[in-house]
């Protein structure tokens, strides 16, 4: 084999302009060539003691991939993921890999670690190109699984079961399947050719997708087991949007990270032959600094706003978002008002006129300057108002992404299902809920979190589900 | 897919269809609510349920046409699909105990107050209807409210049919009169709510009103529908899609409602326009 590649930096990826893209849809990132991916695979180091399956939630074998890359057999590479991860054409692109397997990197004590998770993009890319056998579908074991949502922790769930033998639908409550995947990662980001692509792997493996069923509502989690069903796997997501509580939110023009991603994404409202509006151009406050703040941004861009502000109440460092995305919303235009904190939003009100149109839309929003006081319980620093710092940007569209609670439609129709005080469902270490063969993960058990720590949870769940129907 | 069982058209602006959705005619309570897409570029609307009929499993909505959406629903026959149709969403409206109730419907709003009053007068209570329409081309529902109300009174803006003056005006001459009833129900315009509220409050008897907000998943994520409150003084966000969509009138912002349903009016003109421009090339 060829010799280690020792550069201390990794392969860059390859970006559209950021210029040109920020007025189009199309993805950002563009992925590794084939000689790029196997320059890169060969910085790996292939530690026997593999640091960096112990940064991945679904215990990906890394060293093992990447070798078979090295080698030039990518769809050999695509086989060991694929045994791990139900998503890896997803993974590759919505992990937060430098937190979890590439923190671990030994490459990253000196220079940068291997680049992990563009070659496990490259990978499940090159699979979806260039393959064309059928995934195998294995032999009916004899028992019934439902799964709640379709979103990352459902599709896991149901993806490992249907991998040994079970017979699973997966419900969801809207009219496409993929969840977040959908609704709420952009194009840009994540294509949703992609999710579907990934969808419909499950479905050729058996799994049964049933949209536009609400459970909760249209089933609620008893009438499953009536219906047949041995184990059921709650993965409804996260739920309402969080306001803040000042003046001026329930003007027009203010939405909710979850609405206006749903708008655009979803119901791609950023086409032209949609039926569904969304308010576009104009200048644009986002407030919050986590992934979804960032979509939203750069969502807005986008749509045709001459000005993005990200709005955040603590400083660059504590911001949460990735590193990546962050930089890229910089390159892209979007201006960072770091600490920095809304307390009013402004509207329209024509004293003259109760009826001119432009009544009740956004003219502004009053924000006062934060600084950085005593760590809280978690160690962050706490941001404290400037007393008197108040000023006003001049803004027609805000958009609050500052987190979801968790959605009561089926802890209010299951009896026996505990929540804990943030209204999360409470469950145990194998995902098993309070409810005998009820099993819950992702964004209802923690609120809100990452793709990959909710596909975590759907492939505990799978296997708790496992043990306990194969008892 | 979702069939088109049955149309019929009820007024000019205003269309019934029977949809089947046999999971959704087993569950669905008066109050509750669906929403549909016409196909797969359309939006999700919010309806509320007009009615059921669980032995064929069929759902009935009515609605009028007043935008793109509607327009092109207005479009589908019988034997016809739907993209999406999903619920019920939304609570029941909360009918146990309840023995004399007036019942006040404004126009297609009349459709969603109609299962109501069915079932408030099965389980024996006193129902007096009220049913405002602007004029006598848009009366709707006559002969099924007459069916299951105690006192029916029909008022038009204009006087073609029935009392002339609005909903407002038999009210409050029943209420000045003595009538004591334990629940006032009010489902129609925003406006007409609002001041049915203000003419109960005197009088002290509970409003139930029935909001129809801007929704886009109806399941309690994307916040669109929120609703500000005063609940004891203090302002309190709720969403119409889990919490509601029925709310004590005498807590709900209306005017803020009322500003937030014209957020796309402007988007929503021009949808309309090349909506009606495509049916009339159809015709050509």
């Amino acid at each position: 084999m060829a010799k280690a590649n020792m550069s201390l930096t990794r392969n860059a990826m390859p970006t559209q302009d950021p210029k040109l893209r920020g007025h189009n849809f199309n993805e950002v990132a563009l992925g590794y060539s084939e000689e790029t991916a196997i320059d890169e695979a060969m910085r790996c180091l292939d530690c026997k003691n593999m640091p960096c399956v112990t940064g991945c939630p679904v215990k990906i074998r890394i060293p093992e991939f990447i070798a078979k890359i090295k080698e030039g057999d990518f769809e050999g590479a695509y086989q060991i993921i694929t045994k791990s991860s139900s998503l890896p054409a997803v993974c590759g692109r919505v992990c937060p890999q430098e937190t979890q397997c590439e923190s671990k990197c030994v490459r990253g004590i000196k220079g940068e670690s291997v680049g992990i998770g563009r070659l496990e993009r490259f990978v499940a890319d090159w699979h979806n190109t260039f393959c064309t056998e059928e995934p195998v579908r294995p032999e009916d074991n004899g028992h019934r699984v439902a799964v709640v949502g379709s979103g990352p922790s459902g599709l896991t769930c149901a993806g490992d079961l249907a991998k040994k033998g079970y017979a699973v639908t997966v419900y969801e409550a809207l009219h496409t399947a993929g969840g977040v995947l959908v609704y709420g990662i952009p194009e840009f980001r994540l294509p949703k050719a992609i999710v579907a692509k990934e969808v419909e792997t499950l479905e050729k493996l058996g799994v049964k997708i049933e949209t536009n069923v609400v459970i909760g509502k249209t089933l609620t989690i008893d009438e499953l087991f009536e219906m047949g069903y041995e184990a059921v796997f709650i993965g409804s997501g996260a739920g309402l949007p969080n306001f803040m509580g000042i003046p001026g939110e329930a003007l027009n023009g203010v939405y909710s990270a979850n609405e206006f991603l749903t708008r655009s994404n979803l119901m791609k409202a950023y086409l032209d032959n949609s039926d569904t509006p969304v308010m576009k151009g104009g200048k644009v406050a986002v407030v919050g600094g986590g992934n979804v703040a960032m979509d939203a941004a750069r969502t807005a861009l986008r749509l045709g706003a001459e000005k993005v502000y990200i709005v955040y109440r603590r400083s660059l460092e504590e911001l949460p978002a990735r590193r990546e995305e962050v930089e890229h919303a910089e390159e892209e235009g979007i201006e960072f008002c770091l600490l920095c904190n809304p307390v009013e939003i402004l509207g329209y009100k024509n004293p003259d006129d109760p009826r001119d149109p432009k009544n009740g839309f956004v003219t502004g929003m009053t924000c006062i300057r934060m600084e950085l006081g005593e760590p809280d319980e978690r160690g962050r620093r706490r941001p404290v108002a400037i007393k008197g710092s108040e000023f006003t940007i001049d803004v027609d569209t805000v958009i609050m992404s500052i987190g979801t609670s968790p959605n009561p439609l089926i802890k209010s129709t299951t009896a026996g299902l505990e929540v804990n005080r943030s209204g999360g469902i409470v469950v145990n270490e194998e995902g098993l809920t309070t409810r005998k063969a009820v099993y819950a993960g992702g964004d209802a058990v923690t609120g809100a979190a990452t793709v990959i720590s909710a596909m975590g949870a759907g492939k505990t769940a799978a296997k708790a589900i496992d043990e306990y129907l194969s008892k | 897919m979702y069939k088109i069982v049955e149309k019929k058209i009820l007024n000019p602006t205003v269309i019934q269809l029977q949809i089947e959705a046999p999971l959704i005619a087993r569950k669905a309570k008066p109050g509750q609510f669906i929403i549909l897409r016409v196909d797969n570029r359309g939006e999700r609307i919010p309806l509320t349920i007009a009615g059921v009929n669980t032995q064929a499993g069929t759902v009935k909505i009515i609605f009028q046409v007043v935008g793109a959406t509607t327009k092109k629903l207005s479009g589908k026959e019988a034997g016809d699909y739907i993209e999406d149709f999903a619920g019920p969403l939304g609570t029941a409206t909360h009918l146990e105990g309840l023995k004399r109730v007036c019942i006040v419907g404004g126009g297609v709003g009349c459709a969603i107050a109609m299962p109501i009053a069915e079932a408030l007068h099965e389980m024996g209570a006193e129902v007096t209807s009220i049913i405002g329409f602007r004029n006598k081309d848009l009366l709707i529902l006559e002969d099924e409210f007459r069916a299951c109300s105690d006192t029916l009174r029909i008022m038009t803006d204009d006087g073609s049919y029935g009392e002339k003056g609005n909903v407002t005006i038999p009210l409050k001459e029943m209420l000045d009169g003595g009538k004591d009833f334990d629940m006032i129900i009010t489902i129609g315009p925003l406006i007409m709510m609002k001041f049915v509220v203000k003419t109960a409050e005197p009088f002290g008897v509970p409003v139930t009103v029935s909001m129809n907000p801007i929704m886009i998943d109806g399941t309690g994520m994307c916040g669109g529908c929120r609703l500000t409150l005063n609940v004891d003084g203090k302002k309190v966000t709720k969403f119409a899609c889990v919490d509601g969509p029925d709310f004590n009138g005498y807590e709900i912002d209306f005017d803020e409602a009322m500003s937030r349903g014209r957020m796309y009016s402007g988007f929503e003109r021009h949808a309309y326009e090349k909506e009606c421009n495509l049916f009339k090339k159809e015709e050509q």
